[in-house]
């Protein structure tokens, strides 16, 4: 597979307007063969307009799309090596799920499709319903069927636009393993568009976050959730705890910075934004990366480490973990995710905390931005 | 599982609960009662009315008697088979140039209208407003001797051809077989196109995009998607324009001859020139009755119930 590379997909300077509205920003992309790409981002962001013009359904307003070393930006969709399971599977409703799996295969050409057909229900086990009419299945039935029409033809790549948006959590979660294992199986390149960012982490190899017609960042789900590089990123993946500092002093590849009254070290490596002495630097820590110490047992807490104090402002038991709300004076809400060892029964509302991190646990970012991007939208996203 | 064996407790509420139920099983008859009513006063009363007369005998001056007299409907039917096989196919003739007129018309407002879509609506309803009397009598100026359609049809040789197919007779159009179809097509146009365009509309279009996505070209994703799927209104819209038209005798009066005459002609002579009013209600009869097996073969063929 590593010398074939049939299956890439190339775009370059693809972009996407409609009248005066920016859908997709010029983009250049490359996704290799064999991958499990997800495309992350809310509603609205240009991801389902980027697979769409993949798919060829829509016509880019400038740049290319390759698939290969085939230029397909002027191939209609009939004639493009690549398959789509649409968001609401857009099964044909007159044909019975073996007609809909054979309909790519007969459109081909191809005669004799009973063995492949039966084969492909098999693998997505629908081989009972064959002769049921879409509507008479359930919704994860009826996905499975969309995947099976699809890979039936063995695209160079599959298309797959909020698949399992449809489907209630438990089967989701059943499907994104079920998926995940198809794609293995026949190892195409799989390009994937959710606004979920659990199951595009779960999911993919390599992730693409878009905000408003841009790619954020790409990289892996775990690169994406340690290293990143954009409040966007850093809000909409997880939770982060941001908190506005200004550069100190600078030696070698460690920055110390000045946040209220603290100090706050952080790797100059870890650090996205440009750095002069006296300039703001947005700094980041994930949640669980935290530990809590009451006040009183501060002295115990070692000298290397980055520590910030405040007061419990909400705790709330989950079971696994407890998540507790710190009111800090440099960070108004501050999340700490603190796993449910043995548990400090002081730790209450309204005790007096020191809160403390690994250095090599924080983050740097640019202070320019909107230090509450894709926050609201993980919100809206949730109650949807 | 235990909870079955025990005695349902909420015992008491039950009866409670009964009166509003019983009142609320019987609305749906009160709601049904002026559709029966309207049905069995305009419908049923006047069909056993006919059903009486088809087999009564008698004259006018002596009156009608039910003398069970069923040779009447074989009298009728050996006299005016040519009429029945006329009524039949100058009305498939016009369903068919219907559906072939009115299904790319139906496909434009559909898909492609954007926001022209009411406006062109408004334009296929257009013509009711205007009687039906007056707009067949207008296709006899449009199909005049002499006039710009049949010059244009001349200068083309065009009339040959429908001469040579028996449509049309000489240089003439108008009484002839192709002056009543054409009335027919006309007058029944709408009554194609509305279901069409219902059915058409109705149509997700992200089938098309699946089926173009999985190698199909428009025009097999519109033989394999969209033509099955508009299925219900093809045969909804065949089925207004096919059994009106049959029963028709407006557009073979105003713009056929005497040789063109369906048998809603006869049917109307007997009843109001003639008055021989056994056989124009066996006529009736017969009519129904046909019309009524050739909608049922036509509704088994199509299959329509297997869609949704």
């Amino acid at each position: 597979m590593t010398n074939d590379n049939s299956g890439d997909v190339r775009l370059s300077g693809m972009s996407k307007t409609y009248g005066s509205f920016t859908a997709v920003h010029p983009l250049d992309l490359t996704v290799p063969q064999g991958s499990f790409f997800a495309l992350l981002g809310a509603s609205g962001c240009g991801k389902t307009t980027t697979l769409r013009m993949i798919a060829g359904l829509e016509e880019p307003t400038s740049g290319n799309v390759s698939l290969g070393d085939q230029d397909v930006t002027n191939l209609p969709p009939y004639k493009r090596p690549v398959n789509t399971v649409f968001q609401s599977y857009a099964l044909f409703p007159h044909l019975d799920i073996f007609e809909n799996v054979a309909f790519g295969l007969r459109r081909r050409g191809i005669k004799s499709v009973k063995k492949q057909v039966g084969e492909m229900l098999d693998l997505v086990q629908l081989g009972e319903q064959a002769r049921k009419k879409p509507h008479q299945l359930s919704g994860g039935q009826q996905q499975r069927v969309a995947v099976a029409r699809a890979l039936i033809n063995h695209p160079k790549v599959l298309l797959l636009d909020e698949p399992l948006g449809a489907l209630d959590l438990k089967l989701r979660r059943q499907m994104q393993l079920e998926l995940k294992r198809i794609q293995t199986e026949v190892g195409i390149t799989f390009i994937h568009v959710t606004h979920d960012q659990e199951e595009a982490m779960t999911m993919a190899d390599t992730v693409a976050v878009m905000n408003a017609g841009r790619v954020e960042q790409l990289g892996s789900p775990a690169d994406l959730y340690e290293n990143p590089q954009t409040t966007f990123v850093a809000n909409f993946l997880g939770t982060s705890n941001l908190i506005e500092a200004e550069v100190d002093t600078k030696s070698g590849d460690e920055i110390v910075l000045r946040a209220g009254g603290g100090k706050l070290s952080l790797p100059a490596a870890r650090c996205s934004a440009p750095t002069t002495t006296g300039g703001k630097v947005l700094v980041g820590v994930r949640p669980e990366k935290i530990s809590l110490t009451h006040a009183e047992d501060a002295g115990g807490i070692p000298e290397d480490r980055n520590r910030i104090t405040g007061k419990i402002a909400d705790s709330s038991f989950i079971g696994v973990s407890t998540q507790y709300v710190i009111d800090s004076p440099v960070c108004p809400e501050f999340e700490v995710y603190a796993q449910n060892i043995d548990r400090d029964a002081r730790l209450v509302p309204g005790a007096e905390v020191v809160l403390h991190w690994s250095p090599a646990h924080t983050f740097g970012l640019d202070a320019t931005q909107d230090i509450d991007a894709g926050v609201e939208t993980v919100g809206e996203e949730a109650s949807a | 599982m235990t909870t079955v064996t025990e005695a349902p407790p909420p015992l008491a509420p039950t009866p409670q609960k009964k009166p509003p139920r019983r009142r609320g099983r019987l609305t749906p008859y009160w709601l049904l009662l002026p559709g029966i009513l309207w049905l069995l006063l305009f419908f049923a009363l006047p069909m056993v009315y006919q059903a009486s007369t088809s087999v009564q005998t008698g004259s006018l001056e002596e009156g009608y008697k039910v003398t069970w007299h069923f040779a009447t409907y074989w009298d009728a039917i050996s006299e005016y088979w040519p009429q029945f096989l006329r009524s039949v196919l100058y009305a498939g003739t016009a369903t068919a140039l219907c559906l072939l007129l009115g299904y790319p018309l139906a496909y434009l407002i559909a898909f492609r209208a954007g926001r022209w879509r009411n406006l062109i609506l408004i334009l296929v309803i257009a013509p009711f407003f205007t009687s039906f009397l007056i707009r067949t009598l207008a296709w006899k100026t449009i199909l005049a001797d002499g006039g710009p359609v049949v010059g244009a049809l001349n200068s083309l040789h065009l009339l040959d051809v429908t001469s040579w197919l028996g449509l049309t007779a000489g240089d003439r159009v108008l009484a002839t077989p192709l002056a009543v179809v054409c009335g027919l097509t006309y007058n029944f146009l709408p009554f194609m196109i509305l279901p069409l365009y219902t059915s058409l509309e109705r149509i997700d279009g992200r089938l098309h995009e699946a089926a173009n996505d999985l190698y199909a070209k428009p025009f097999t994703t519109f033989r394999k998607v969209t033509f099955p799927l508009s299925m219900p209104g093809v045969v909804s819209g065949t089925l207004l324009t096919f059994i009106p038209a049959s029963g028709d005798y407006v557009n073979a009066d105003l713009l056929g001859s005497t040789d063109t005459r369906m048998v809603g002609n006869v049917i109307q002579g007997q009843f109001l020139r003639v008055l021989d009013y056994p056989t124009a209600a066996a006529l009736s009869f017969i009519l129904m009755a046909a019309i009524l097996i050739i909608v049922t073969l036509y509704i088994r063929k199509s299959g329509t119930e297997d869609l949704v």
